[in-house]
């Protein structure tokens, strides 16, 4: 039995890689979930069936990496996994339900004739439902979970909270950003411009949101508000709010300017730095302020076998993933897909 | 009986049980379907033949609509271990979870990433890059089959471990745990039962096309590649189920004694055709029973020893009536395909396989064969490993999350009422692709997403 323990932090390097799993997640699903918010509100039909056929390729792939970060979650912090479920029950079985209907609906809609309508509002509510659910599980997440012995203590609603539902919302606003954007960089004509006045209404929600909900992280625990504003820390940490208002700065300059591609990588850099944010705050811990990476780490040769699964495949998952994105580049046409 | 009085235990086990019901007929269907495509579009780049591109762009829809489904079923699944069965996740995730870590990682990106060239690369890749996509999927579907069942095998026939004092597993041994006792005949009984279900659902289709005199040239390939899965595959499958169950009997004995409705230790034990098999009473009525045949099946000989349920503990045994009849309904299915087999076998020889009528009706018939021996299979392994979650060494009642059972119970009745709804639109619109069946070479290449596409009311909108 092999085991790097002795000269690698194994649970450090897997909370990277799960929170890494994750952060792809949000953004690549975030983007396709966030065309599903959009979608009923396109201007046409061939601008809806136009917005589907550019995340047709790759909205699985995408939702894989969801599958990563339970399953991972579940592998790496088998403890961590078996308090946050039960936690987060209600909000986690109306996620994926909802992810089953809008994930079927990419089939369904260009099969059915009739019932193409029902599957509409299908992908529709299903991407809106589910953004909100995440959200509002980051929320919960965040505002922390109660634990007794190895498990959740807590009731089945403690994770509906004023701070958890304002996470949905903004979550909410933030995937419909990633999908106008990315609409900007895959169409041309009417969808393009419509998308790009999407885009610079929706971006102002996206800054009140990350602004209050910035504001409100390190008022939910006395932890978080030393960390930020110790003077140990405050000057090392300052870039991050500065360089999220000058991203966004950037982002509205970009959209005004009529840029293709920079506004969708600059919305992913304001995923990014918030979500920097949020580990930050929530460092060293998996189950927020009650359980570390250390307690709830798998055991060292568990953590081991999989590291090694995980240098050898992550790096041929991305690669090909990448191959994927740069077949299917270019602005979508209408083009054979189906 | 209201469904919101249960327990959790009780609720936990009905959703786990359902949704990987579910959930099961999809890989079932389209492990097979993806080699099947390997295989076609091999055929067509070396004959460059147009009838096995048509073959092709068929079952590639039918093969998009359930492997979507197969994603959106199989998502619920992983985080079930964490939602239902928490108390579990603690203890196992040490060993269980590099398993499912493995499947993620080396299986369902693979698929899911080459699946979108398989189905809209047509015209982006060379069509050599595009075989390659087609296998990669198939290999994909293979790398899960391997690191799922290997997970559900350790479960059945544990090692490689040791418990801590805090209750935890603790791996040992890597080699052990993958490779565990029941694995590998687990892994090739299910990747041939995935390959038959799905022959002879394409078999089934086959018949009905040319019961009805259309598409001749692909229903006479796919029904003569589907004769050849039952003439050669059925029976292996038969020889891979003995060996499964005679190395279910060396680790599992009290499963084997619910499969065979045996509730004496007995030599010469008979083998039950019909009982109903009485828990309380130890003992099964209406009994109808083969003298000497079991024992002869299990240990190769007619003196041979059958250990019976009572030799176990009560509070040990599985459910004994599921166990005993799923087991009968898998026999009876198997049997069938290899009958299947036969006839096709005579058919052939007297050059008459695509012309019969009366085999034609039978594929027909048998087009669901499949997927009823993997449920009524999967029964027969999953219920007979009660009342354990890891065999003989946590118990199922010792697993479940501390969740109230209303919410259980809820989440249940969700889940049944949006994949029912899914579950019967996604077979509707297979069989409507199936109805259509393969096109002329004109609609293989023209698309139909020039359609209009309505949203709420067309009449209101006025700019497309």
């Amino acid at each position: 039995m092999f085991s790097f323990a002795s000269f690698i932090d194994l649970p450090l390097i897997w909370g990277g890689l799960i929170a890494t799993a994750v952060l792809l997640y949000v953004l690549l699903d975030g983007f396709d979930l966030g065309i599903g918010i959009l979608f009923p509100f396109a201007p046409s039909h061939e601008c809806r069936d136009k917005m589907m056929h550019s995340i047709a390729p790759f909205w699985d792939g995408n939702e894989t990496w969801l599958v990563l970060g339970g399953g991972g979650m579940f592998a790496a912090f088998p403890l961590a996994y078996s308090i946050v479920m039960p936690a987060m029950y209600i909000p986690v079985i109306v996620m994926l339900l909802c992810l089953i209907f809008r994930g079927v609906a990419f089939e369904f809609r260009f099969k059915a004739n009739t019932s193409r309508p029902l599957w509409d509002h299908a992908f529709h509510f299903g991407s809106l439902g589910a953004t909100f659910m995440q959200g509002t599980i980051l929320g919960a997440y965040v505002q922390g979970i109660r634990v007794e012995g190895r498990a959740f203590s807590g009731g089945a609603f403690d994770w509906l909270s004023a701070f958890s539902v304002t996470c949905g919302f903004a979550l909410v606003a933030g995937y419909v950003l990633l999908g106008a954007t990315w609409m900007i960089m895959k169409a041309e004509g009417p969808l393009q411009a419509w998308a790009r006045r999407c885009a610079s209404y929706i971006l102002i929600f996206v800054a009140i949101f990350m602004g209050i909900v910035s504001l409100w992280v390190p008022y939910l625990d006395t932890g978080i508000r030393g960390r930020w504003f110790s003077p140990e820390w405050f000057w090392w940490l300052l870039p991050i709010p500065l360089a999220t208002m000058g991203l966004f700065v950037v982002l509205f300059t970009a959209l005004r300017r009529g840029r293709d591609i920079a506004p969708f990588l600059l919305t992913l850099a304001i995923f990014l730095m918030g979500y920097i944010g949020l580990v930050v705050s929530l460092w060293p811990s998996i189950v927020p302020y009650q359980v570390s990476l250390w307690q709830a780490a798998a055991a060292p040769e568990s953590l081991s076998l999989l590291l090694v699964g995980a240098v050898i495949m992550l790096p041929v998952v991305l690669g090909y993933t990448g191959y994927c994105y740069y077949l299917f580049r270019g602005k979508v046409t209408n083009e054979s897909t189906y | 009986m209201n469904i919101f009085d249960l327990d959790a235990l009780l609720l936990a086990r009905m959703q786990f049980a359902f949704v990987v019901s579910f959930h099961i007929l999809f890989p079932a269907f389209t492990i097979g379907l993806a080699s099947f495509l390997a295989v076609i579009e091999w055929r067509w780049l070396r004959t460059k033949n147009p009838v096995y591109k048509e073959i092709y762009m068929l079952w590639s829809k039918i093969f998009a609509v359930a492997f979507g489904l197969g994603v959106v079923s199989g998502v619920v699944m992983s985080y079930q271990f964490g939602t239902n069965w928490s108390v579990f996740s603690d203890k196992i995730g040490s060993v269980m979870g590099p398993l499912l870590g493995y499947e993620v990682l080396t299986a369902f990106f693979l698929e899911s990433s080459f699946l979108g060239v398989m189905l809209f690369g047509w015209n982006r890749v060379s069509p050599r890059m595009h075989f390659i996509s087609t296998c990669a999927v198939a290999f994909g579907t293979m790398f899960s089959a391997f690191w799922i069942l290997s997970a559900n095998s350790w479960m059945q026939t544990p090692q490689g471990f040791e418990t801590q004092a805090d209750g935890l597993f603790h791996p040992t041994s890597w080699i052990e745990i993958v490779f565990n006792p029941s694995f590998p005949y687990r892994f090739a009984h299910m990747v041939m039962a995935a390959y038959l279900t799905t022959a002879f659902v394409i078999g089934g289709i086959g018949a009905w096309y040319l019961w009805h005199k259309k598409h001749i040239p692909h229903a006479r390939i796919m029904m003569g590649m589907a004769a050849l899965m039952a003439v050669f595959a059925a029976p292996l499958q038969v020889v891979i189920g003995d060996l499964h169950g005679l190395n279910t009997l060396k680790h599992q004995p009290a499963k084997v004694a619910a499969m065979e409705g045996a509730w004496e230790t007995e030599t010469r034990a008979p083998f039950h055709v019909f009982a109903l098999p009485d828990q309380e009473a130890e003992t099964n009525h209406y009994d109808l029973k083969i003298p000497g045949a079991a024992s002869l099946v299990l240990t190769h000989s007619l003196d041979g020893e059958v250990r019976g349920l009572k030799s176990f503990p009560k509070e040990d045994r599985p459910p004994v009536a599921v166990v005993f009849w799923s087991f009968r309904i898998m026999l009876a299915i198997g049997f069938a395909m290899v009958a299947t087999g036969i006839f096709a076998a005579v058919l052939y020889a007297r050059k008459k396989l695509f012309d019969s009528r009366l085999y034609q009706l039978w594929c027909m018939m048998m087009t669901p064969a499949g997927f009823l021996a993997v449920l009524a299979g999967w029964f027969v392994t999953e219920v007979g490993r009660q009342p354990w979650t890891v065999y003989g060494v946590l118990r199922t009642a010792d697993s479940v999350s501390p969740v109230l059972p209303q919410h259980i119970a809820f989440s249940l009745v969700a889940f049944f009422t949006v994949y029912t709804f899914v579950f019967g639109f996604g077979t509707y619109y297979i069989l409507r692709l199936i109805g259509k069946g393969p096109g002329t070479r004109a609609d293989t290449f023209e698309q139909h997403s020039q359609v209009a596409t309505p949203f709420i009311d067309p009449r209101k909108e006025g700019e497309s």
